[in-house]
């Protein structure tokens, strides 16, 4: 009997001629493989070119007008509202989610922040602890919608969408607390208005926020093992679940953080424009989505570097001011974008392919 | 006794069905459709249609897009309102070229059409538009900002904040009015951007708030840093420009003007934000539009525009703290007794 | 003497509504060997092993790990256990690094207070680790630890997901199909690793249709058939063929004293 037994093998004999470094590690060759390599492990090399290119370029065609300290911390200032919503929505897309309601989070948030103080006469520091609750609780409702209930994100944070404008609006009769009562009564709520000079720079506190953000987020995302996985979760939800990552609760305390972030956003907003008004921030669901996009974060999960989106926000700011400081009508700048986000999504498909 | 039950509840029903049919014979329909129900300027037209079809009896429904530029909620709002019977309509169009078709429509059915606050494209294709006379919005802050200037007016470096790129007719009319206004040439009057006069510093595009205002008066800053008057659609905007003019510290010698005349636009003249703005008065829009609804309906009239323009004008004023020789004007008091939002 | 079992299942029983998955089926698995469990589609060979390692929870009977009657509620318990599984499909994440993947769920912080306060992860440590593991497998070169597993071959793959489960398992180790999707070259890779993480003393659970790869590593065959254990042989005293027929049911098993229900004493 063993004879058959061992007569079964005989057709992998000649194996053992065969090389035996199956299962070593190979190593790639030639340049363009060595790019796409590179991109791979750093995901956010192209935005930061992308990003240092149109700096230059705008630098060279406008010279001092553009690259001046004053016009770069500008466009610091005028992205930070979009950068704050799109280091969220980063977290959200990380874990192969979308996040259609940051929007309406971060003004119900304002809002909330807003009406406590001035219709309930709450001291200004307890009243943005509530906006900062409300929004994490938002976040929450949907982390636990998706996780739990295995709703598509998609469709989960656009009920949100609605669900959140619509108290908004209901909330706050559309009213508008002007900005000289604020500063007059409750100027905490400005808090991330106020501005540290250096010569002709600018920094308001809510740029620099930001950019704080963006370094936490990283550290979180790449040192921590929450931030593992993050990534894990986003790449591939069954596997990250079988190696033995609670998937839910990654899930669930994702999107209450975006909710958080969304919230600081919404406090940074009054900083921003002065007053707390409920319909701002329509568009920031979109803008932070193409920020997150053209910083080189795949919408499929689990891809791309925190920082990306930072680039990706700043690009859009660049293009946005150097487009208008050349003069050129405000649709060249949106023309442009949609190019940089279909190149952004055929770099990806294309490091994605590195891989094979 | 179930029988008996079952008996009188039909009877009942059968009373109130016809009940309900008699009060429709009797009663006039309207609608009211606006652009959103969240702006104000649109609650506030609702709440001069509820109170005026109140008063004379009138069943209104309104119904509103879901944000500016909702084209598709507008037309079925439109179908709802020709397969309801109403008697008249009033319509805030988003879209005043595309929404034609549907208004012609209704027109067809015998309904009376009445653009409130936008004219459709063309004009006439609405049996009467109450508005207010935008371009005369916009020349009372240009005249009163050329002469609150005096001579330096030659000298002027000027910001117009203007609404979106597809440079929507009330957004013209207003920015053109403003520049007639202040004494600059127009160009073609139908569009702006195109006027070649050395003291525009440039045009920016707000989306008519804050964040909007503030954003584009920084670009044009960024243009020249030494503007010193500032155009602006609406107050929103100019709340978001006069951030910006403060975050470089030049707050106190810019002039700004707007249009609107909403309480916190009245309330931000009153704290030296804007200089002046022009009043109009969505209430009194709406309100004349219901009883011209209710003129139509009983005897077939139809309401006749103003002298001279091709629409009925509901009235504008310019309301500022500090008056000028030649323009006529009326005091903060005034227009916050008058303001809306 | 006898030698105590690592796992002992007496009497499982688990139904799917009418459907009895598992009809009071036993399973034993002895120290240091490599027990297959092989049978036809639906014959329940993987609801017996989920039932081992808390995927599935069984209706009746009893579970012994070392002489210690478990009821593991997920596959979570058991690894908390020392019971490692390599999955079918692997559960590796392919944009992670080989590093990141051998640590899900389990990784290492930085001492004091970067680990206890901020968290932080300690890389170094974990790489030198992975790294460890890979080459006693003999399955690296050493650069490339930080490598994506989506840039590895097949048989590489099921390299790292064995090296996890055998860096982990401190009891045992179950494979489900580790060469199902693997080319012939792959395969007989991946059948050296199973011998070499049986040389090192753990037992292994390999379920396998692969009936050639079955006779080269298993030391005992438990044939599994209509949710019972119908027959353990040793593979050397079996042609595939008859144990292809007694899987099927087109051969009865031959009388328990020539099973092998209990390892020959080494």
């Amino acid at each position: 009997m063993s004879e058959t037994a061992s007569k079964g093998q005989d057709y992998e004999s000649s194996l053992s001629k065969a090389t035996a470094s199956v299962a070593a590690f190979e190593k790639r060759k030639g340049l363009v493989p060595q790019i796409q390599s590179a991109l791979h492990a750093t995901p956010a090399l192209v935005p930061l070119v992308v990003l240092v290119l149109s700096i230059v370029t705008f630098g060279v065609l406008l010279g001092s007008k553009f690259f001046s300290p004053f016009a770069l911390t500008l466009i610091l200032q005028q992205v930070q509202i979009v950068g704050i919503v799109a280091a969220a929505q980063s977290l959200v897309i990380l874990t192969a989610g979308i996040d259609l309601s940051v929007g309406a989070i971060m003004v119900l948030s304002s809002v909330v922040m807003g009406q406590f103080t001035f219709r309930y006469g709450i001291p200004a520091p307890i009243s943005i602890m509530a906006g900062l609750m409300c929004g994490t609780l938002m976040g929450f409702i949907n982390g636990w919608l998706v996780a739990k209930i295995k709703l598509p994100p998609f469709i989960v944070t656009l009920g949100m969408w609605q669900i959140v404008l619509a108290t908004n609006f209901l909330y706050s009769a559309n009213e508008t607390i002007r900005s000289q009562d604020i500063e007059a009564e409750a100027p905490m709520l400005q808090f991330f208005g106020n501005v540290i000079q250096v010569g002709s720079a600018r920094l308001t506190f809510g740029a620099l926020f930001m950019l704080l953000l963006f370094v936490l987020l990283a550290y979180i995302l790449n040192q921590t093992a929450w931030g593992r996985h993050v990534y894990a979760v986003g790449d591939d939800k069954e596997a990250a679940e079988l190696s033995g990552i609670k998937t839910n609760k990654v899930i669930i305390t994702v999107y209450m953080a975006s909710g958080l972030i969304c919230a600081f956003a919404g406090w940074a907003l009054i900083g921003r424009i002065g007053s707390v008004s409920p319909t701002s921030g329509q568009l920031a669901n979109i803008e932070s989505i193409t920020a997150v996009v053209i910083g080189g974060i795949s919408l499929f999960g689990g891809r791309g570097a925190v920082m990306g989106s930072l680039f990706g926000a700043l690009i859009v700011g660049v293009f946005t001011l150097g487009l208008r400081l050349l003069g050129a009508d405000a649709q060249w700048t949106y023309l442009l974008i949609g190019v940089l986000i279909i190149s952004a999504v055929a770099v990806d498909q294309w490091i994605r392919k590195a891989s094979a | 006794m179930k029988k008996v039950l079952m008996g009188s509840a039909l009877v009942l029903t059968t009373a109130a069905l016809s009940t309900a049919a008699l009060a429709e014979a009797h009663n006039t329909t309207a609608c009211l459709i606006t652009k959103t129900d969240t702006n104000p300027f649109f609650v506030k037209m609702k709440e001069g249609a509820t109170a005026k079809a109140e008063e004379l009896g009138i069943t209104l429904k309104t119904f509103a897009g879901r944000i500016d530029g909702d084209h598709q909620t507008q037309v079925q709002a439109i179908e709802t309102c020709i397969a309801d019977g109403a008697s008249g309509i009033l319509l805030t169009a988003s879209d005043t070229g595309s929404i034609v078709p549907a208004v012609q429509q209704a027109r067809d059915q015998g309904i009376l059409v009445i653009a409130l606050d936008t004219p459709l494209n063309p004009i006439d294709a609405a049996d009467a538009t109450f508005a207010t006379d935008n371009f005369l919005a916009g020349e009372l802050i240009g005249q009163w900002a050329a002469a609150t200037l005096g001579e330096d007016a030659a000298d002027a470096k000027i910001a117009m904040l203007d609404l979106g790129v597809s440079q929507p007719t009330v957004g013209v009319l207003r920015d053109q009015g403003f520049l007639q206004g202040f004494g600059i040439d127009l160009g073609d009057p139908n569009k702006w951007g195109d006027e070649e006069d050395d003291r525009i510093v440039g045009n920016d595009v707000t989306a008519g708030n804050e964040e909007g205002g503030r954003r584009a008066m920084e670009n044009l800053l960024a243009l020249d840093p030494m503007i010193n008057v500032v155009y602006t659609i609406n107050e929103p905007a100019a709340a978001g420009a006069y951030e910006a003019l403060r975050a470089i510290g030049r707050e106190n010698d810019v002039l700004i003007v707007s249009v609107d005349g909403g309480c916190p636009g009245i309330a931000n003249i009153a704290d030296g934000v804007i200089g002046a703005t022009s009043q109009q008065y969505p209430m009194l829009m709406a309100s004349k539009g219901i009883e011209a609804i209710a003129a139509y309906a009983k005897d077939g009239t139809k309401p006749e525009p103003t002298e001279g323009k091709d629409f009925f004008d509901t009235g504008v004023n310019l309301v500022t703290d500090k008056p000028v020789d030649g323009v006529e004007s009326i005091s903060v008091q005034e227009g916050t007794d008058r303001c809306w939002g | 003497m006898t030698i105590q079992p690592i796992v002992q299942g007496r009497g499982i029983v688990k139904r799917y509504g009418h459907v009895t998955a598992i009809d009071h089926a036993d399973f034993d698995l002895y120290p240091g060997e490599v027990l297959a469990v092989i049978g036809d589609n639906g014959a329940g060979k993987s609801s017996i092993v989920k039932s081992i390692c808390g995927a599935v929870i069984p209706d009746e009977g009893e579970i012994k790990i070392e002489g210690k009657p478990v009821h593991f509620t997920s596959p979570l318990d058991a690894r908390e256990q020392g019971i490692e599984i390599v999955y079918q499909q692997l559960a590796l994440s392919p944009a992670l690094s080989i590093a990141d993947n051998m640590f899900a769920g389990r990784e290492l912080l930085k001492p004091g207070i970067r680990g206890s306060l901020f968290r932080q992860l300690d890389k170094k440590r974990m790489e030198d680790f992975a790294r460890e593991k890979l080459t006693e497998l003999g399955l690296m070169t050493v650069q490339s630890i930080n490598q994506a597993v989506e840039t590895l071959s097949g048989g590489q793959r099921q390299g790292v997901a064995v090296a996890r489960a055998a860096a982990f398992a401190k009891k045992f180790i179950i494979m489900d199909e580790p060469t199902a999707a693997l080319g012939v070259k792959e395969s007989r890779r991946v059948l050296e690793l199973i011998q070499d993480v049986r040389s090192k003393g753990i037992p292994i659970i390999l379920i396998s249709h692969n009936m050639p790869h079955v006779f080269e590593v298993a030391d005992r065959v438990h044939i599994h058939r209509l949710g019972k254990r119908h027959a353990v042989m040793d593979p050397k005293s079996i042609s595939m063929s008859d144990a292809v027929a007694i899987m099927t049911g087109a051969m009865e098993p031959p009388p328990v004293e020539q099973q092998q229900l209990t390892p020959k004493a080494a």
